[in-house]
């Protein structure tokens, strides 16, 4: 999932100053399950805004609202009716959401409460950790299910550097060398003969280097 | 013979060989790299000019390369792909052989995160092993990675680093084999501290038959 | 006990303070009140485990958001008492209300604004 995380409080206020309405809107998706976004943290959102806000005499009205997600314009139509009222919405959905809540709403202010991290995985509660670049070219098959781009430091596709010491990345001690990863996995697959051969120069053209990406469905367009 | 390197017919004669190491200066003036080389070129056969190491910014190797050949030295180019992609690598060993540049040291370098730009985006476009194989694919095919012919093909005598000391250990060997594969043609090691690990080492690089396939300079340190 | 507490001291039962959540923390100071202090069972007697385990974690990030916002994480704290311990409960009160004397009232009352509209009592009440 997209793991996110809050931006810091002053952040906020520096970007709604002057607003005297908005509307915080959360996501039921990512950002729920990574708390960062979900409905409790627009409810912790909005209370700490309104008790900064209060301490300076320039109270601040605001009203909350959770949308299933903010990346489908099905679930962004719910705002439409209310959104006018307010001088601006934080949006603390991933900046797909954010992004997409501006679209749909050219004439007003649409603010980042949060930070898009990563894509990656619930390690254990409250630890979320990286593990996909949406490179667009899955080669997972080849270093037994483990991205040597996400997980190395270096993204090197024929890893690991002199600088893997004790599985560790030299990078940041608590960083996994990704490349005794694949390692380690590989070797209790058995399969230590795929690290024998050098696997080509990448083709970055499907990532974001290629510029900004679009798949279509032909098959699913109405 | 494939460059018109010193080091490599030294090398390719069997005679102990010795190549010592310059770091270029913090700022712009040639007289640092000059001293240096005045310095300790009676006593070896090649210097390795260092390629922004540590991520620390300093007078290119490239620049300094060419400030020692007009001294008569034999230079090492260190490359590492972590500040220029594809496009800018072929376009500098071009650069590299015109100047008459002959030995070129193949490496990933280290993060930028060890050095005085931490913020800085990385490249990794490819990794050393790939740049191997470009050197090679430039100087024996005459083409570049994109398939084009070269207009005036350059000689180089390629190297690349082996780390004995890194993990997983088993590993190091393996990966030294795909460097050979990849066409490196001499290695240069890491400071060796740990004889034992490096007999260890040299052991299983007989085993593979690489001592036969490629020359391998022992790093030493006071 | 019969022993007395001081008369600021409003107590809010929950069944075990795992139940007190971070919003609540903040919606308490939101609406006015000067301090807060969580009164949790002792680490290891919690009837459901690890209740008030929890409960301090929340209790810590709550307080990073009040210093934060400019309320200031001094003005919550969590105290571990045992349940019979009324003389521990006394003092922790006492303690806490002290506290909060100096600190004085919470900030966000400095600018009460009532948003009662000023309007005859005919239209209000017809």
């Amino acid at each position: 999932m997209i793991i996110g995380s809050g931006k810091p409080i002053k952040d906020i206020l520096a970007m709604i100053e002057g607003c005297t309405k908005i509307l915080i809107i959360g996501c039921r998706g990512c950002v729920t399950v990574c708390s960062a976004g979900g409905e409790k943290e627009v409810g912790i959102l909005a209370s700490a805004l309104t008790m900064a806000r209060q301490q300076e005499g320039k109270p601040i009205e605001i009203k909350e609202m959770t949308l299933e997600r903010q990346c489908d314009p099905e679930y962004l139509e719910q705002i439409r009716g209310v959104v006018d009222e307010y001088g601006a919405v934080v949006s603390i959905a991933c900046g797909a959401g954010v992004q997409f809540v501006a679209e749909k709403y050219r004439k007003i202010p649409v603010f980042p409460g949060i930070n898009t991290n990563f894509i990656g995985v619930t390690e254990e509660q409250g630890v979320w950790t990286e593990r996909c670049q949406a490179c667009g070219d899955c080669k997972l098959h080849l270093t037994g299910g483990i991205c040597p781009i996400a997980r190395c430091s270096k993204s090197l596709l024929n890893g690991p550097c002199g600088g893997s010491a004790n599985g560790k990345c030299e990078v940041n001690p608590e960083v996994l060398c990704g490349w005794q990863l694949i390692y380690d996995r590989l070797k209790e697959l058995g399969r230590l003969d795929l690290l024998e051969v050098i696997i080509p120069i990448n083709d970055w053209s499907t990532s974001r280097d290629g510029g900004p990406r679009k798949i279509v469905r032909e098959d699913l367009k109405l | 013979m494939t460059s018109d390197s010193r080091l490599e017919k030294i090398l390719e004669r069997g005679e102990f060989t010795v190549t010592s190491e310059c770091g270029p200066p913090r700022g712009a003036d040639p007289e640092v790299i000059r001293k240096k080389g005045e310095l300790i070129k009676a006593a070896v056969d090649a210097i390795n000019i260092t390629d922004n190491q540590t991520s620390v910014v300093r007078m290119s190797s490239f620049s300094s390369c060419v400030i020692l050949k007009q001294l008569g030295i034999d230079p090492v180019l260190q490359m590492v792909t972590r500040d220029r992609n594809r496009i800018a690598l072929q376009s500098d060993l071009l650069g590299a052989s015109a100047l008459g540049i002959n030995n070129v040291l193949c490496l990933s370098g280290d993060h930028q995160k060890f050095g005085d730009h931490p913020t800085a985006k990385n490249v990794y476009d490819i990794d050393s092993i790939q740049l191997i194989q470009t050197v090679k694919r430039m100087r024996d095919e005459g083409k570049f990675l994109g398939g084009d012919e070269l207009k005036g093909v350059p000689r180089f005598f390629i190297g690349a680093s082996a780390n004995p000391f890194a993990d997983p250990f088993e590993f190091r060997v393996v990966r030294l084999a795909k460097k050979v594969a990849a066409g490196a043609q001499f290695i240069q090691t890491q400071c060796i501290f740990n004889l034992d690990r490096f007999r260890r080492w040299m052991e299983q690089v007989r085993d593979r038959g690489l001592h036969e396939k490629v020359h391998i300079l022992g790093g030493v340190t006071p | 006990m019969r022993l007395s507490y001081p008369t600021n001291v409003k107590i809010i039962r929950v069944p075990c303070t795992g139940k007190v959540d971070v919003l609540y923390l903040l919606k308490t100071f939101q609406s006015g009140a000067d301090g807060v202090f969580v009164a949790a069972c002792m680490e290891g007697d919690c009837h459901y485990l690890t209740g008030n385990l929890r409960a301090r974690k929340r209790v810590e990030y709550a307080k990073k958001i009040l210093d934060a916002v400019g309320i200031g994480g001094e003005r919550l704290e969590m105290y571990n008492m045992s349940a019979a311990d009324g003389p521990r409960f006394v003092k922790v009160a006492n303690e806490m209300t002290e506290r909060i004397k100096t600190l004085g009232p919470n900030p966000v009352k400095r600018f009460r604004v009532t948003n009662v509209q000023e309007k005859p009592c005919e239209e209000m009440c017809p």
